[in-house]
This record gives C-alpha cells, sequence and structure tokens, in this order.
C-alpha cells in the first residue's frame, strides 16, 4: 500500500521487556500514532508528544495516555507518541497493544465510553448487495466508510494485517466496533484462519458486530468452532442480538463441501468466494471473463440455495474499472448472486446499481406482488396471473424485487396505490 | 509600536492603523462607501522615452536603479509563476546590492519559492510583505519576526487598493512570458508560457515605474499585448523567468479520494436539485481537487440533459477546456491557468478569455463577474455555525494561505463549500473561525461528507431542494457530530495581544486580524 512500518513495531515478547511500540508515524501515514513505551525504576511518567493536533486536542491526548498507564499501573516510564491526527480510539488502542506488548500476560482491556447506538441485530435475509472490505490496522479508512452508504462493512484482521501486526489489528478493530458508526451499514468482522481467528473472537464478539466472516473454510466442522466459540463467548459477556456467520469459499476442498459447510449451523447466513485463492488452488490463471471458475460459482451458488442461504460474489479488484466493475456485477447478478465484495468505496454505488432490478423485472414483480395482495384478500390459497399459477418461491422472489427497487429509488413506498393497467 | 484595536461590524477586534496608517474597520457587506477619486500615476511624455521602442535596459539592477529605487519604496511583483517564479528573488537581491532598505513588497502573492527571502527580511531590505504568506514565510510572520504587520486581500482587493491609492506601487516588476523591446507582453507565448497576465493589470496601469522581465524577447509588435507597452518604463532580457514545471503542470490530477468524490457529487447534485442547472447558466470551479471533480460530475449531468453554459469562469484547466471543446459552455472567462492545455486553449481559441481582477472581481467598480455567476464552489479552512469561513490561517492560528479571488467569489448567486466536516482530527465545522475571512451572510451552502447545510438565509434553497433525498442538517449538527469524532470541542491556540497580519474585506475595510502565536 505505500506505507511503509515505522520503526520496528514489533514486540519483544519476552518477559521482562522494557520496551515496546505499535502503531505508525511517517510521511504518508495519517489517522494513526507510533506509541514507544519505556520502562524504568523511577522517575516517573514523561511523556513526548508530537502531534499535528497539539494546539486542540493536545491536553486530551496527554490525559489519555496518563489515564492509560495509570489504568495498567505504569508508574515509571518513558512514553513518546507521534500523533498524524489519530483520533482517541485510536490512541487508545495503540497504547493498549504497546502494554500489551511489554506484557503478554495482560488480560485488562482499556475500554473508552462507547458510543451509543452504535449495537443492534440485523436479520438473517437482510439485504447484502455490497460489503466493503475495510484493512483492520488502518484506521484513516474506517472513520469516513459509513457514508459511502454500503450494506456492510467488514472490518478485515486476515489478509490485509501482516503477521506481526495481528495483536494491534485485533484491538483497532474492537475500539472501530466501539466507537465508529458506520450509518446503517451491517457491522461484519472477517476474522483470521482457524485456529488464531478463535482467539480474535474472544476480543471482537463482545462487541456485538452482526457478522463473521470466516476465511478458507474447507469443513462443516470449522465453521463449527467458530459457532461454538461465539455461543459460549456470547454466553459469558450477556450478547443476545444474533451474529450471523459467512463462510468464504476459496479453494477446490471448500467449493466440494460449500453445502455442507452452509448447513453447519443454523447462524450461517450466506456464502462468499475467494477466488485469488482459489484459481491458484486448481492451478488457473485468473482471468477477467472467469471462466476458470464458473463452475465453482455455480456449485457454491447452488450449495446455498439449497441450504437456503445468501450466495455472494468475489471482490472485482481493479478500482479504475468501474465499466468492468458494472459488467461484472451484472453477470453476478445473472448467475443468481446477491452480492459482491467491495475493496473501495467508489465502487459501491456501481454495484447498487447492477444489482437494481430492470425495469422489466419491476414491472413483473408488481403484478405479482397486486396478484399475490389479491389472493390474500380473496382467502385464495393459490396465488394466480391470468390463467397461469404462481409458485410461492416467485411470488418470494417478486417481493424482493420489489424490494430491492424501493432501496435502489426505482419505485416509490406508495406504488401499489398508483394506478396501473391490467 | 502598541496596536489598538477597534470592534468592527463582524464582532472582530482588529488595528486601528496598519504600518502607521489609520484603517477603516469592516461596516458590513456593501455599507462602506468609498469617497473621492482614484488614484492616477504621474503623467509620463513620450519625450523621456527612445522614439524607436527600444527600452530594453542591461539588467535588472540597472532597472531598479534607473526607476529611482530607494528606501522605504514599494515593489510589486505578481504570481503568474505561481511557486516556480524566480525573479522576485532577484529584485530583493539586487535591492540588498544596491544597499536598499525597508521596501514593502506587494506581491499578488507568495509561495514557498520565496523563502530565500527570509534573508532580505532579516537584514532590513524587505520591512513587511503585503500579499498572502504561506509556507516558511506564513511560519516567520506567524512567529512574529516580521517587523512590519503584513496585510492580506483579496485579488479584486489587491486591485482596489492599488486603484484607491490605498497602496502606492512606486516600481511594479512584471515578469513576461514573451515581449517586445517596447514593453508590451503576454503569458501564452514562450519557454515560461503561464496563460494570463491579468494580476498585474493595477500595477501597469498605477504603478509610477513599470519594468518588464522577460525570457523570450520577440521584435514589435508582441501580440496579443496583454500588458500593454505604453505603460512599461524598460525591459530587461534574462536567461530563465521562471520553471516551467512548477508554473504550470503537465496536467491536472482529479481527486481519488473517495471522501472527496463523494462531497463532489453531492455538490453537483444539490446543484442540480436546487434548480441551477439549466440552460445558459455559469459556474466557477478552481483547480482543487474536489472542485476539479465537481466540475466532472457536473459536465457528466450537463451531457446527460443536454444542457449548455454560457460561460464558465477558471482557473482553467484541461477539463475545462475539453468542455469548452466539447460545446458545453460558450467561454471560458479565465483568470490564471492551471495547465498546458489551459496555456494552449487560451492563445488559440477565441472563445478562451484572458481576464483580470478588473473586470471579475474589483468591488470599488460598476458591478464585476463575480455576482453574475449562478453557483461557485469554493474551499475553507474552517466554517462556523454562523457560515463564517476562513481560508488564511490553519485551526492552530498559523499564517497558512492567501485568500486568491476567495472572498470575491462569495457575491455569486450560489456560494458552496465543499469540505470535509474534520481532516484527520481537525475539526473544519466549528463554533467560531479562527479568523474570519468571509462573512456568514455570502455564504449559501456548506457540503460535507456527513451531510448539507443550507445558510437559513437560502429559504429559496431551502425549499428547492426540501425533497431532493440529499442529507440536509443543520449546520449545527454537523458541528455536533464532528466534535463528538474528533474527541471533544477542541481547544483555541493561544495568541499574543500583537497583530501580525490585517484581513481585509474587498472593500478595503479590515474584516479580521491575525494575531502572533504565544
Amino acid at each position: 500500500m505505500g506505507l511503509s512500518m515505522n520503526n520496528n513495531a514489533q514486540a519483544l515478547h519476552h518477559a521482562g521487556a522494557v520496551h515496546a511500540e505499535a502503531g505508525r508515524s511517517g510521511k504518508n501515514v495519517r489517522s494513526d500514532c507510533l506509541v514507544a513505551i519505556t520502562l524504568r525504576e523511577s522517575g516517573g511518567i514523561d511523556l513526548q508528544l508530537k502531534s499535528k493536533v497539539e494546539v486542540l486536542y493536545g491536553r486530551s491526548i496527554r490525559a489519555l495516555t496518563t489515564d492509560m498507564l495509570s489504568f495498567y499501573d505504569i508508574d515509571h516510564a518513558s512514553v513518546s507518541i507521534e500523533d498524524s491526527g489519530a483520533l482517541p480510539y485510536t490512541i487508545a488502542a495503540r497504547l493498549e497493544t504497546a502494554v500489551r506488548r511489554l506484557r503478554p500476560e495482560e488480560t485488562r482491556c482499556f475500554l473508552l465510553p462507547e458510543r451509543e447506538g452504535l449495537r443492534g441485530a440485523t436479520p438473517r435475509d437482510r439485504f447484502r448487495r455490497s460489503r466493503l472490505y475495510l484493512p483492520g490496522n488502518d484506521p484513516k479508512l474506517a472513520i469516513n466508510a459509513g457514508v459511502h452508504a454500503p450494506d456492510g462493512i467488514i472490518l478485515d484482521l486476515e489478509d490485509s494485517v501482516a503477521p506481526t501486526e495481528k495483536d494491534a489489528a485485533r484491538l483497532l478493530v474492537r475500539n472501530t466496533l466501539r466507537e465508529v458508526d458506520f450509518g446503517g451499514a451491517e457491522r461484519m468482522v472477517r476474522i483470521n484462519q482457524l485456529p488464531l481467528g478463535l482467539a480474535d473472537l474472544e476480543v471482537i464478539i463482545p462487541q456485538e458486530p452482526n457478522l463473521i466472516l470466516i476465511p478458507k473454510v474447507e469443513s462443516a466442522a470449522q465453521v463449527v468452532a467458530v459457532d461454538d466459540r461465539i455461543e459460549s463467548l456470547r454466553t459469558s459477556f450477556g450478547v443476545d442480538t444474533p451474529i450471523h456467520l459467512m463462510p468464504i469459499i476459496e479453494s477446490a476442498k471448500g467449493a466440494m463441501f460449500a453445502y455442507e459447510i452452509a448447513t453447519a449451523t443454523t447462524t450461517v447466513v450466506a456464502l462468499a468466494i475467494g477466488l485469488e485463492d482459489y484459481t491458484a488452488d486448481i492451478g488457473a490463471e485468473r482471468t477477467l471473463e472467469g471462466k476458470e471458475s464458473l463452475w465453482m460459482r455455480g456449485a457454491v451458488l447452488n450449495a446455498a440455495r439449497a441450504a437456503g442461504v445468501q450466495a455472494i460474489d468475489t471482490v472485482f479488484s481493479d478500482v479504475n474499472d468501474m465499466d468492468g466493475l458494472l459488467a461484472s456485477v451484472r453477470e453476478a447478478k445473472a448467475l443468481g448472486f446477491d452480492g459482491k465484495g467491495c475493496i473501495h468505496p467508489r465502487q459501491i454505488a456501481v454495484v447498487h446499481a447492477g444489482f437494481a432490478p430492470e425495469e422489466t423485472e419491476i414491472e413483473k414483480a408488481k403484478k405479482i406482488v397486486r396478484a399475490f395482495d389479491e389472493a390474500q384478500r380473496q382467502g385464495l390459497g393459490v396465488v394466480s396471473l391470468g390463467s397461469k399459477m404462481i409458485d410461492p418461491p416467485v411470488v418470494k422472489r417478486a417481493l424482493r424485487t420489489i424490494d430491492l427497487a424501493l432501496r435502489s429509488g426505482l419505485l416509490t413506498e406508495g406504488w401499489k396505490e398508483e394506478t396501473h393497467e391490467g | 509600536m502598541k496596536d489598538e484595536f477597534v470592534r468592527n461590524a463582524a464582532g472582530r477586534d482588529v488595528v486601528t492603523a496598519i504600518n502607521g496608517t489609520p484603517a477603516v474597520p469592516y461596516m458590513g457587506v456593501g455599507n462602506y462607501h468609498p469617497e473621492g477619486r482614484k488614484t492616477a500615476p504621474p503623467v509620463p511624455t513620450c519625450a523621456d522615452y527612445p522614439a524607436d521602442g527600444n527600452k530594453i535596459v542591461a539588467d535588472l539592477k540597472t532597472a531598479l536603479e534607473k526607476a529611482g529605487l530607494r528606501d522605504g519604496m514599494t515593489i510589486s511583483t505578481h504570481h503568474h509563476f505561481r511557486n516556480g517564479d524566480l525573479v522576485a528573488n532577484r529584485i530583493f537581491d539586487a535591492a540588498a546590492e544596491l544597499g536598499v532598505k525597508d521596501l514593502r513588497w506587494f506581491p499578488s502573492a507568495a509561495f514557498p519559492c520565496h523563502e530565500p527571502l527570509i534573508r532580505h527580511l532579516d537584514s532590513g531590505v524587505i520591512h513587511h510583505i503585503e500579499g498572502s504568506m504561506n509556507g516558511p514565510l506564513g511560519d516567520y510572520a506567524s512567529a512574529g519576526k516580521m517587523r512590519g504587520m503584513g496585510v492580506l486581500r483579496s485579488h479584486g482587493g489587491r486591485y482596489q487598493a492599488i486603484q484607491d491609492g490605498e497602496v502606492h506601487v512606486d516600481i511594479a516588476v512584471i515578469a513576461a512570458p514573451t515581449s517586445d523591446p517596447f514593453g508590451n507582453c503576454n503569458g501564452v507565448n514562450g519557454p515560461s508560457a503561464c496563460g494570463g497576465l491579468g494580476f498585474a493589470l493595477a500595477d501597469s496601469q498605477y504603478a509610477d515605474r513599470v519594468i518588464v522581465v522577460t525570457d523570450n524577447l520577440v521584435p514589435f509588435p508582441c501580440v496579443p499585448w496583454q500588458i500593454m507597452g505604453n505603460h512599461v518604463d524598460s525591459v530587461v532580457v534574462v536567461d530563465k523567468i521562471g520553471d516551467p514545471e512548477k508554473i504550470v503542470s503537465g496536467t491536472t490530477n482529479i481527486t481519488k479520494s473517495p471522501d472527496r468524490l463523494l462531497i463532489a457529487e453531492r455538490t453537483a447534485r444539490f446543484v442540480e436539485a436546487a434548480g441551477i442547472l439549466r440552460d445558459g447558466f455559469s459556474f466557477q470551479a478552481g483547480a482543487g481537487g474536489t472542485a476539479l471533480s465537481f466540475a466532472l460530475f457536473l459536465r457528466d449531468m450537463m451531457r446527460a440533459k443536454n444542457i449548455t453554459a454560457r460561460f464558465v469562469r477558471g482557473g482553467s484547466t484541461q477539463y475545462l477546456v475539453d468542455m469548452l471543446d466539447e460545446g458545453l459552455t460558450d467561454y471560458i472567462l479565465d483568470g490564471q491557468t492551471f495547465d498546458l492545455a489551459g496555456v494552449r486553449s487560451m492563445r488559440d481559441n477565441p472563445r478562451h478569455i484572458h481576464t483580470n481582477p478588473f473586470v471579475s472581481y474589483n468591488y470599488h467598480n460598476k458591478g464585476n463577474i463575480a455576482s453574475m455567476l449562478d453557483v461557485v464552489v469554493l474551499g475553507a479552512t474552517e466554517v462556523d455555525v454562523h457560515f463564517n469561513a476562513n481560508v488564511v490561517t490553519h485551526s492552530d492560528g498559523r499564517l497558512l494561505h492567501g485568500i486568491g479571488g476567495w472572498q470575491n467569489c462569495l457575491f455569486s448567486k450560489c456560494t458552496i463549500l465543499p469540505i470535509p466536516s474534520f481532516r484527520d482530527r481537525i475539526p473544519v465545522i466549528v463554533d467560531e473561525v479562527t479568523t474570519l475571512c468571509g462573512p456568514g451572510e455570502l455564504i449559501d451552502v456548506v457540503v460535507t461528507e456527513r451531510g448539507i447545510a443550507i445558510n437559513p438565509l437560502r429559504q429559496d434553497l431551502i425549499d428547492r431542494t426540501k425533497h431532493s433525498g440529499l442529507p440536509i442538517r443543520p449546520i449545527e449538527a454537523l458541528k455536533e457530530e464532528t466534535e463528538s469524532i474528533c474527541g471533544g470541542v477542541p481547544e483555541k491556540p493561544r495568541f499574543r495581544d500583537n497583530a501580525i497580519a490585517a484581513i481585509k474585506w474587498v472593500d478595503g475595510t479590515v474584516i479580521d486580524i491575525v494575531r502572533q502565536l504565544l
């Protein structure tokens, strides 16, 4: 990403470490900070703060730092913070990471007050047309992600995070879930592959994300393991909102067991696809046309439908090619997919446009829904349009098309009252 | 000398005098009525100038000597070369060699390339600067190191100050990409081509002495003569007047930031929803990333709805030139050119018009273009809940950049500021701006990533966009959300009592001051 890891952010993970760092600084770093703590025997706390917001928030940053050091019973240390305009939750996450790197046995969490109204349940079958991936260890991109109005936001702990930064990302994502308002977007976290992913859950689940993405799933047992851990954490932390699962199929083996994976637990709401790993796994080049993955996409889609869950297509990786993206979304929709991953906020509107129903689809759906209403009104068990009988799945699909049309602004709420012909 | 203060109509305590000359406090928009007559330069006679039209002198030092340079004089320069200017530094090097002191430098804008002038400020060759100060010069002034008080004016305000005799220019030095020996010159030809020379117009008309410096001498006549040689005393030919790379960029880039793109797109949608986008309309958008993207979104809407603008005000760029070539606008009225496509278009396309602050911005005038524009989009470092805006200082009180045409543009029929509600952790929507540059009554709309705030004075805009589906919110709500994200109400910068710079309103009155940082 062109961002350099400043200094040696690695922890000194042996007992009795006296120096640890966390976070980043440098010319291209924004909304982050680099924290360094060096413990000492005496002399109290010496805080060196270099901040671009010194005049505006210097006092507040110092107070937060002092509070945290006192929370962790650190009485003597020199602490330096190079701040590029990090928000308080980021500064707190970096400080906590540094403390935990000093003390691997530390289990206490320093939690700032949570922003109100962030938690809330989402329905199993809600729209998941777009879901925006955000690198879990980069605070800059998360702050405004919600204003781009994706259906879901994925805070990623897996591939976008360097192995040495997993601990830092976990705490930053935890704090992000507590502080950042993503608007109406579903709050999702992609955990690491198991077993590391199970440890991620310990930190993440108490914050009640709506959905956990499990990467590189190849068996039902992996989903069950995640679900079991979530259940036990839900009980211990009194989490009562449902937490959905979205396994990602990214291997030949995963594709073979897609149905078992989709039906492993009742908490699975969707299957997603990752094609970079899949194409490598089958020994093919990933092409724009995607012939090499057509079978797999069909297999996963079919498994998802058979299991009664959503099917979510892979990401489109050329962020500058909006025409290509639109074509790719239209293709995914034509194949039956419900959603597409996004790696850039500007892709969201295009994805929504691509999944928006066509004019003819809307007209057809309107007729079916009206016929359905009519049958309901007359107490008929069978819906018919003209001489044709309409099956329940068709009605369901029509209702969804109408919902989608409403969301896409192609229909207004009062459409049933509008006069119509036929 | 201790500054004395008086509270102006905007409620700001401003200085009663600037460098010993009494100053008029801001009285409110349109409330100050000037009296008297415009100033005039001395009456010259052809008898004193070579009949063959050859005004070339050996070098800049000779030209300055010939112009009678002495202690305490005012020398003006212009920013057509932006950060690529090589002339201003040489002027003061020459002045230093001549042993002259206490000069007032009156640039239309200063850039980081003028950092070497700090030496001449330290040594006393330059007493103070009246013009935008940013980068190293801004820090120098903010730290209280400049002996005199700086004065920041808009482009229109600079013309007004010269015209009204508020600033007497002793010697104007006009760096010209092409000139003839008579001093007719332009900016569209030559290796240092920059487009227009509009910022030098007032100086050429009103300065006692005018020196043209060029690196591309052509035989008479140099056409077009954007500056008329009849105003010019002498012509100096040098190897190089500017660094072309820094004068105009080869290409201008639109922003890639998703947040800025969102703001730009929303701004365009607002313009459409407000009914401004109709055949024959006009707009101005600068060369900043967000403004450029706004122009592109607007262009797409114009194409889709088959709408043509009558004129577009630039800051011209490749993008505006493409719109002109495509027939989406009848004219570009260009105040300064930002890329090579703009320079070529101004040279070759008769519908790409070279303008200057007299026709565009001067407030002591019989009308100007700025108030005829249907919509203008501008930036700001801060906007407060009264829609007052700041463009000259950082939120921490340091001088950031000049006013440019910003104040002048506020007179458009609809002034929109597309800005983020905060930058990193620096709130942009605040309770009160650090420095007041533009009164809120002239700022109609603020478009942020978290919502659009419409000035309550513009009920018409509120009504027209009510059902647009755009996220329209009270500015107070945006401010509160901003503060809640940034971690509470920010502290205010702390200042000493003394003023280091005065901010002029378009009519020459003092709208605010910048104090020395503590």
